[in-house]
């Protein structure tokens, strides 16, 4: 027996010797819940994972995150109707995170600091042709040709971008960036043809022995509705009208200026308009402004800059510079009917704004390729029923936006490159959402969401400045650092801080904990505090 | 403010116990992956045990503020049996027991022998449960307090008698359910109008130090500790630690509950120097007391058969009064 010290008679032991885990009736595991941002992102961008890297300030890696899902972060971080934010969980504690913000943040710093991508071999030995240069094709063409493939894209306007550039205005998408990000895309080593518009894409496959096509013509036609007009009235579309300004001179459309439409494509319209010159640009739609496909930030920056509205209106008659509207009225079922009252409007040009069709010209006859109510029909994995023609974007049936586009091209390259070695793509698994009431948001401080300057008005209605600013460092960074990490462990330590049983060890940076399972007791604490959910409990065997 | 909270960090604040950005320094000593764990596992104290989890709160900061020496003095009570029981001991630092009422008369004698050794870097810190701080030990505490002793005694308040079977003690609160304040007749649970405040009844005494707090401020919790283990003489912290067993909560609401506590202004959370209060942490997310008050069997009375509007809106009146008396309220701007 050991000597003791003085008064001490009885040998002490640890309580390590005690294994209170044997407690335990349920356990806790650390899990991965996917967030509602990354779920609601048409180009599966992982946005918490982007963000978690912003939030340390290193840039650079969550550009590369970004980029492994859309190779146009500076152009989606200015157009994209940012769908992630409708459904981020910050929603529900003040506003939402400006993801979109720092997207455009981050693309900004790549084009600033030229950072670029390493292309690896194209050693696959097979050759696609991407049809197409719009955001579903430059996409694809990214994708395949990170998987190893040779590309070439055929585009047939002499320019590449699609809408990107012939839709979408300057002051929306500065052109530097545009040329930036697509160039980038093409240094990889991709092949692109200008004014190579394809009539027939079997004849173009076989021609020049591809082994797969990617079909991305988008819907570039303008939708005419029939207006009774007289010989002297002006009426175009607003495609027209946008592509023209990519042109040599900018197209005239006189002082005063009707677009008939509700959507987007009008909005830009109108605006474009009065950038031209219009001292009066109207908007005429059938129905009401809760109505309109427009987005609302769209329609209060056409406000802003002077564009009136009428709603509830249709162009029933056209002529002289003057048009004639009928007032509607909503029915019970939400359908504008006509009135029978009518009114007189100077106009001496009518866009019409009225949506896009597709020219299909080039699928006519491809074998087994079904083409529905305008648009060419795919199965899931963006396959035509013809072998080896893939299709997406605009052309098929789908939400018509440039990151559905830039979504379709990374999924039809994903089942293209399965194609080209003979077998087929399978995701991984999703995981289980990362709803808000399993966070526990008392732990993130109150941050209230930072704005996005706008340009000063007179700016806006007299030139084609960009009207949407970028964030500062300081302020994408704050903007960064607002997001909860949604179902995805952030490091906050809180788990391993508040276990009574110390059952919680912590392996580093970057590596996470262990759970003791020969000390937990299974009390929930550390499932019950993790802020953003990322720890269940699960009942044991 | 402390230092983490002047960091331009809006991901967690500084409210979470860690925080990757960071620097180390700055974050909470539970998240130091080398932290002491005064309390180590293999304890027997419940699933969910606030008091397990503040005992090692308060001793790892203590002992980070001290370089590691610390002897710590425990009253008899749940914090003593469950650490302790022959031959096992979780504490991994110097620690005594002797009686439940006298555990603040041995902690001055240990003080008092260092100070004979010369001894003046290692610090003394005694402990116990409300029971043993509030009733029993009152007599010694106040003694080591008029005497100003160079003790930090703390108190884990977990509002009753909790070892020996949950009795009332003088900090149960009005209403609570215990064994000897059954939830029978018409006003059942502890009565209103009885007990005290140890806080302020240290106050008096004018010692250098007074502060509370729960188990759900850890950063607050450190920062204090931190400050009084700063300062010499007789200080005094007091700790809300609601106990799953006695209050009838799952083991996983520890925290929640604490955090309710604090936000319903039931228990206010504040610092005093010499006897004057010079700083309150304000409420944050305010709550009506029933939202405290629901999750707690020890409150099942007032909720069923039918809901006690008129005990409910008493003890929101007590909330209100600490509100404006502690000035809990967050300042709005005009
Ligand atoms: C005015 C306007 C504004 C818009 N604003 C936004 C916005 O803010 N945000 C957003 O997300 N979306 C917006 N959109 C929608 C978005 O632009 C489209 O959904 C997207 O560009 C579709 O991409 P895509 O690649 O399928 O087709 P497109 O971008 O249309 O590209 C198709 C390309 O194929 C080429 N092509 C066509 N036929 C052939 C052929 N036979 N041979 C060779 N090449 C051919 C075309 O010249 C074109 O370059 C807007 C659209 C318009 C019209
Ligand atoms: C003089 C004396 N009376 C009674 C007891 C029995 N006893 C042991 S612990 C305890 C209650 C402790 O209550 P509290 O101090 O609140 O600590 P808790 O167990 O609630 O943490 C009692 C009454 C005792 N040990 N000594
Ligand atoms: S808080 Fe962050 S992870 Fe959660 S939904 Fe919003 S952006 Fe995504
Ligand atoms: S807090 Fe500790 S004891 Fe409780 S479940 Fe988590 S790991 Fe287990
Ligand atoms: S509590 Fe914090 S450290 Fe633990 S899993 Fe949750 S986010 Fe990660
Ligand atoms: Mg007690």
């Amino acid at each position: 027996m050991k000597e003791k010290p003085f008064a001490i008679t009885l040998d002490v032991g640890s309580s390590l010797a005690n294994r209170t885990g044997a407690w335990r009736t349920e356990r806790p595991e650390y899990v991965h819940r996917l967030p509602p941002c990354n779920g609601a992102c048409p180009a599966g961008e992982n946005i918490q994972q982007w963000l978690f890297h912003a939030e340390s300030g290193d840039y650079e890696s969550a550009w590369r995150e970004l980029m492994r899902d859309n190779p146009l972060p500076a152009v989606m971080g200015r157009i994209c109707y940012h769908p992630c934010e409708a459904a981020c969980n910050r929603v529900q504690v003040d506003d939402a995170v400006g993801i979109n913000a720092v997207e455009c943040f981050l693309g900004d710093e790549a084009i600033r600091h030229g950072w670029t991508l390493e292309a690896p071999q194209a050693t696959s030995g097979k050759r696609v042709l991407v049809i197409g240069s719009g955001p579903a094709g430059l996409s694809a063409a990214y994708h395949l040709r990170l998987l190893g493939h040779e590309v070439t894209i055929r585009e047939a306007q002499d320019r590449p971008g699609g809408m990107m550039r012939y839709g979408i205005p300057r002051y929306r998408l500065p052109r530097e960036v545009l040329e930036a990000e697509i160039d980038r895309v093409l240094a990889l080593g991709i092949a692109l043809e200008l004014g190579a518009r394809v009539d027939d894409v079997l004849a173009a496959q076989r021609d020049g022995g591809f082994d797969a096509v990617f079909l991305a013509v988008g819907a570039g036609i303008g939708r005419r509705a029939y207006i009774p007009a007289g010989d002297s009235a002006r009426i175009l579309d607003a495609v027209t009208l946008l592509g023209g300004m990519e042109g040599e001179g900018p197209p005239l459309l006189g002082r005063k200026v009707a677009v008939y439409g509700g959507g987007n494509t009008a909005m830009d319209a109108a605006r474009t308009a009065r950038r031209l010159g219009a001292t009066d640009a109207v908007v005429v739609y059938r129905r009401t402004r809760d109505r309109m496909p427009a987005h609302d930030e769209e329609v209060t920056e056409a406000l802003e800059e002077g564009v009136r509205m009428k709603w509830l209106s249709t162009i029933k008659h056209a002529d002289g510079g003057r048009i004639t509207i009928e007032r509607m009225e909503l029915d019970e079922t939400g359908f504008p009917q006509p009135t029978g009252e009518f009114e007189e409007l100077d106009a001496d040009t009518v866009v019409l704004a009225l949506g896009q069709d597709s020219d299909l010209s080039l699928v006519e006859d491809v074998p087994d390729l079904a083409v529905d109510h305008g648009t060419v029909q795919v199965a899931d994995g963006l396959m035509t029923g013809h072998p080896g023609v893939f299709a997406g974007g605009d052309m098929v049936p789908a939400e018509r936006t440039a990151t559905v586009a830039v979504g379709h091209g990374k999924k039809a390259a994903r089942h293209i490159d399965a194609y080209l070695r003979g077998t087929s793509y399978r995701p991984g698994p999703k995981h289980d959402p990362a709803a808000f009431d399993r966070l526990n948001t008392w732990y993130y401080a109150d941050a209230p969401a930072s704005v996005r300057p706008r340009l000063e008005l007179a700016r806006r209605v007299s030139t084609f400045d960009e009207v949407v600013q970028g964030l500062d460092e300081s302020t994408a960074l704050f903007e960064a650092r607002r997001c909860m990490s949604c179902g995805n462990c952030f490091e906050c330590d809180n788990c391993y801080g508040v276990c009574p049983d110390n059952a919680i060890t912590k392996l580093g940076p970057g590596k996470g904990f262990a759970i003791d399972l020969d000390y937990c007791k299974g009390c929930g604490l550390c499932v019950a505090e993790c802020p953003s959910g990322a720890m269940d409990m699960i009942p044991e065997e | 403010m402390n230092a983490a909270q002047q960091v331009k960090f809006y991901q967690v604040g500084s409210l979470a116990a860690g925080n990757r950005l960071l620097a180390p320094e700055l974050r909470s000593d539970q998240s130091d992956p080398d932290r002491s764990n005064a309390l180590t596992c293999g304890h027997r104290a419940c699933q969910g045990c606030g008091e397990a989890l503040g005992a090692r709160y308060v001793l790892d900061a203590a002992q980070r503020a001290s370089g590691g020496n610390v002897i710590a003095v425990n009253a008899t009570g749940c914090l003593e049996v469950f650490s302790t029981p022959y031959p096992e001991t979780s504490w991994q630092l110097p620690w005594l027991h002797s009686l439940f009422g006298n555990a603040p008369a041995v902690a001055s004698g240990v003080a008092a022998a260092l100070r004979a050794k010369g001894r003046t870097d290692v610090r003394v810190v005694g402990q116990g449960g409300d029971g043993g701080t509030v009733d029993i030990g009152l007599g010694c505490l106040s003694g080591m307090f008029e005497r100003n002793d160079d003790v930090l005694y703390v108190c884990y308040d977990n509002e009753a008698y909790m070892n020996t079977g949950v009795q009332r003690s003088g900090a149960t609160p009005p209403t609570a359910r215990t064994a000897t304040t059954q939830a029978v007749g018409d006003a059942p649970g502890a009565p209103f109008g009885q007990g005290k405040s140890l806080p302020l009844i240290a106050m008096a005494h004018e010692i250098p130090y007074v502060a509370t707090a729960t188990v759900a401020g850890l950063r607050d919790l450190e920062a204090k500790v931190h400050r009084a283990m700063g300062m010499r003489g007789a200080r005094y912290l007091h700790v809300l630690v609601p106990c799953p067993l006695g209050w009838g909560t799952p083991s996983h609401d520890t925290v929640r509950i604490a955090r309710l506590a604090e936000q319903s202004g039931l228990f206010p959370v504040f610092e005093a120097l010499d006897g004057e209060v010079t700083a309150v942490t304000k409420i944050r997310r305010r709550v009506p007391v029933e939202e405290y008050l629901r999750p707690q069997k020890r409150y099942a009375h007032l909720f069923t058969p039918e809901v006690r509007t008129d005990v409910i809106a008493r003890l929101q009146r007590a909330a209100d009064r600490n509100i404006a008396r502690f000035e809990l309220a967050e300042e709005v701007l005009p």
